[in-house]
């Protein structure tokens, strides 16, 4: 936390800081044994990269959005992986949903003792308030983190709070009023510090409050009591789920891999070594466009045979095959985006250079080859 | 026949030890006669007696029968590498694995995540020897993809909360860090998450997606109390620091004050003798000992000293353990003690019945493996595994146990404890205390079956 946008404090900083440096230096002299390792960080460079906030607040930078803003940013920027609500499962697990007016008066979210309960929510599980400003601002969105303003980080909070009706939708979240709302948030009460599994001392803070391990168990050696009976394994149906097994282990050794592809075998009639798999090259193109697929983070919306957020790269290529313009017209949707052709959700303009544009434009005209 | 493995008092002596005389005769002649059926069954029944553990007679080897012709053509026909040339030195600068190595890779469990770049690898444990995994085969967790930083242009920054907590903020470079006095020291680092999948159920086949976000290197770095002094930490007030990361997550994790006074909490460049791989890391991560991975925070660029926990996303938001009382447990970060074999595992398949070596990894963050016992009959009964040594503090260790399979159906266990006398619990004893939603922090004894096909099961008791 520490830096802070005010000038004053800053100029404060500074002044200590150089006052300190010239303490060190005398220290220096004393007792560093390491002379020439590190400098002083500047105040400048330590107001560049403290940006956590806690839970006290501590760090957070003045500045307020309200939920109409946020809005307008979240379907610009949040919804294509989130969902217009918060509500999507595509990408990332959804962040709202099962919490209700009551959990807001008691801080506890009722849905998380009822096991029938589908997923769990962000704002079902966090319990502080700061931890979403200080995620949103330090890595949302995904693909470009630390892009948000600090007003807009606001904003956007002040938006998801409201769709978790934690505030009301005419409300503006500043530093001035956050610590009301956290006094609001469905499961602030939820958490318990009372386990063993804390590496320091249980301190004044609570952590770790609990001396001992909770599950505590006798290393019995003979004729234990068991219940050898198998209650789980995977159905004969998830056989080859995994991929063929045969193709993920060493063809040499005391375990082979079973090969999933087939029915099990008797014993001893079982497997061959199966000698690591050699793909088909794909061409230098196809290669190329491929990995910019995956670099510039492609296919988190679009599978290359399967639908995610976005279509699928096999559907749009089939959808546009033979069209003449086919270069100039991917090119030009790749650029801008583009909403309303294949659903509700949004594609927003990408940043990539005009060579790789036509590189992905070309793969697509070419049929989405793998 | 001379026992590989000499555990004294555990493994009875075959077949001197069970055979009467007679019966010995009779081994030796059937086995002279080639009958070897006869000689399997003698056998069997004699393990029987004996209980279910035994090293194997030499006469039962077999699966590489001589062939019709008299000799193996692999021995009668010497290869081209026998007779030619082969390749230079340096041909690869890097060298690289064989290419009959290369199913041995780190994977994606299918479906478990939408992308690439908030997701998990798994390290191929069925097809590791010891206790270093190969950097190449380190488990991967990424939250917002993996970057090649430039390590020349990579800075740590040390500060605090307030301007009283560390007297001096600092900035050091690489070039800086490095010459500061080094240690090695071998660890293991595991996912919290590790084996969440099967808190419920059954999920996934072999060991690679069961325990596969595993891995143990040896690290080599700076340990960081060396680089709070020399900021001048307040250790009075500070009593937590925050780790954060430079990549696009910029994770961050709280971590007690006393774990980096203890000395062990390191920051380091280096992972079995190279630098950091890329995808761990490089140039610079956290090493925090027994703790889950998520705490470990890679492409290191700052500490903050600070008086109270961050609550940050990844420890507020995930990596908390939903108890059946409706509450999550925050800050839970000690990976128990916990073990699995390795040899024989789910998805693998023994080509034939005989002898085996078990094998397995067996770990604890609290401190050393003190002892691992194996199963072969679904947790009745146990024996000691012999610890193949070095056992390190927080680290892997490998355990073994000679294994003559019979051929029929076999629940095979282990069961870690360690230097605390912390008992790695069954499935039953963890969901009694933890329910079955927890998500982390699942230490819960595995259960193999080997089935009659030689199919090795990903099976659960209840």
């Amino acid at each position: 936390m520490f830096s802070c946008p005010d000038p004053r404090r800053t100029l404060r900083a500074a002044g200590l800081a150089s006052a300190l440096a010239l303490a060190a230096t005398l220290a220096l002299a004393q007792s560093n044994a390491y002379p020439g390792i590190g400098r002083a960080a500047t105040p400048k460079e330590v107001a560049a990269w403290d940006i956590d906030v806690r839970p006290d607040f501590k760090g957070l930078p003045k500045g307020s959005g309200s939920v109409a803003k946020g809005q307008d940013l979240w379907e610009a920027k949040c919804a294509t992986c989130h969902g217009i609500f918060g509500e999507a499962n595509e990408v990332f697990t959804p962040l709202v949903g099962g919490t209700t007016k009551d959990d807001v008066k008691t801080g506890r979210v009722a849905r998380l003792l009822d096991p029938g309960f589908p997923g769990r929510t962000t704002m079902m599980k966090v319990a502080t308030v700061s931890t979403l400003w200080d995620y949103i601002h330090r890595a949302m969105p995904w693909n470009a983190p630390k892009s948000l303003s600090v007003d807009e980080v606001y904003a956007v909070t002040a938006f998801l709070l409201n769709l978790a009706e934690v505030v009301p939708e005419n409300f503006t979240l500043s530093d001035q009023n956050i610590a009301e709302v956290q006094r609001r948030m469905p499961n602030r009460n939820g958490m318990t510090l009372d386990h063993a599994m804390w590496p320091g001392k249980p301190g004044p803070l609570g952590i770790g409050k609990a001396r001992q391990p909770d599950i505590k168990v006798a290393a019995c050696m003979k004729n234990c009591v068991t219940e050898p009976a198998v209650g789980s394994m995977l159905p004969d149906f998830a056989r080859n789920a995994h991929g063929n097994l045969a193709e993920q282990s060493r063809m040499v050794g005391a375990q082979l891999g079973a090969d999933t592809t087939q029915p099990p075998a008797a014993l001893g009639a079982a497997p061959k070594a199966v000698p690591p798999v050699a793909a088909a090259a794909p061409s230098a193109a196809t290669a190329a466009a491929l990995a910019l697929l995956k670099d510039r983070g492609c296919l988190v919306c679009h599978g290359l045979d399967s639908k995610i957020v976005g279509p699928a790269f096999s559907d749009v290529a089939k959808k546009y095959a033979g069209r003449p313009d086919g270069l100039a017209y991917f090119s030009q949707k790749i650029q801008s985006g583009g909403v309303g052709l294949w659903g509700a959700i949004p594609m927003p303009a990408q940043t990539l250079s005009a060579a790789d544009t036509k590189a992905i434009a070309q793969w697509l005209v070419d049929g989405a080859k793998k | 026949m001379t026992d590989p493995h000499p555990t004294p008092g555990r493994v009875v002596k075959a077949p001197e030890n069970f055979l009467d005389a007679a019966g010995i005769r009779t081994v030796h002649g059937q086995a002279k006669a080639g009958r070897r059926d006869f000689i399997r069954s003698a056998f069997a029944s004699a393990v029987a007696g004996a209980g279910a553990i035994a090293a194997a007679p030499a006469a039962l080897a077999q699966g590489n029968p001589v062939p019709p012709e008299g000799g193996d053509p692999h021995i009668l026909n010497l290869p081209a590498h026998s007779t030619g040339l082969g390749q230079g030195v340096a041909t690869d600068g890097y060298g690289k694995p064989s290419k009959y190595e290369a199913n041995v890779q780190r994977r994606q469990s299918p479906g478990l995540t939408q992308t690439q770049q908030s997701s998990v690898s798994f390290a191929p444990l069925q097809s590791l020897f010891g206790i270093v995994t190969p950097s190449g085969l380190h488990f991967e967790r990424h939250h917002q993809g993996w970057w090649d930083v430039d390590p020349s242009k990579h800075r740590l920054m040390i500060n605090g909360s307030d301007d009283k907590l560390v007297k001096q903020p600092k900035v050091f470079t690489l070039d800086e860090l490095m010459r500061l006095p080094p240690v090695s020291r071998f660890h293991f680092i595991e996912c919290g998450a590790n084996t969440g999948m099967e808190w419920g159920n059954v999920a996934v086949p072999t060991c690679q997606y069961s325990h596969g976000m595993l891995s143990c290197s040896e690290f080599t770095g700076v340990p960081l109390k060396l680089l709070l002094d020399m900021a001048g930490a307040d250790y009075k007030r500070g009593r937590f620091i925050l780790a954060e990361g430079a990549d696009g997550s910029s994770m961050t994790r709280t971590i007690p004050m006393e774990m980096v006074e203890s000395g062990e909490v390191l920051v380091a460049y280096g992972q079995n003798g190279e630098m950091l791989r890329p995808e761990n890391g490089y140039p610079l991560r956290l090493v925090v000992p027994g703790v889950q991975g998520v705490s470990w925070v890679k492409y290191l660029r700052r500490i903050e000293v600070g008086d109270m926990p961050y609550a940050s996303k990844d420890e507020a938001v995930h990596y908390i353990d939903l108890m059946p009382s409706g509450l999550h447990r925050q800050y839970s970060s000690i990976q128990e003690c916990k073990s699995v074999i390795t040899t024989p595992s789910g998805g693998q398949v023994l080509l034939d019945k005989g002898f085996y070596t078990i094998s397995g990894l067996a770990w604890s963050g609290r401190g050393k493996v003190r002892q691992v016992d194996v199963s072969v009959d679904g947790g009745r009964n146990w024996r000691p595994a012999r610890l193949q040594g070095p056992v390190m503090d927080k680290c892997l260790t490998r355990f073994t146990l000679p294994w003559v399979w019979d051929g029929k159906p076999t629940l095979v266990q282990s069961r870690a404890t360690d230097e605390t006398g912390y008992v790695q619990p069954n499935y039953r004893q963890s969901r009694a205390v933890r329910g079955t939603r927890s998500i982390y922090h699942n230490n819960s004894i595995q259960t193999w079956m080997v089935q009659e096909s030689g199919e090795v099961k990903n099976v659960q008791l209840s």
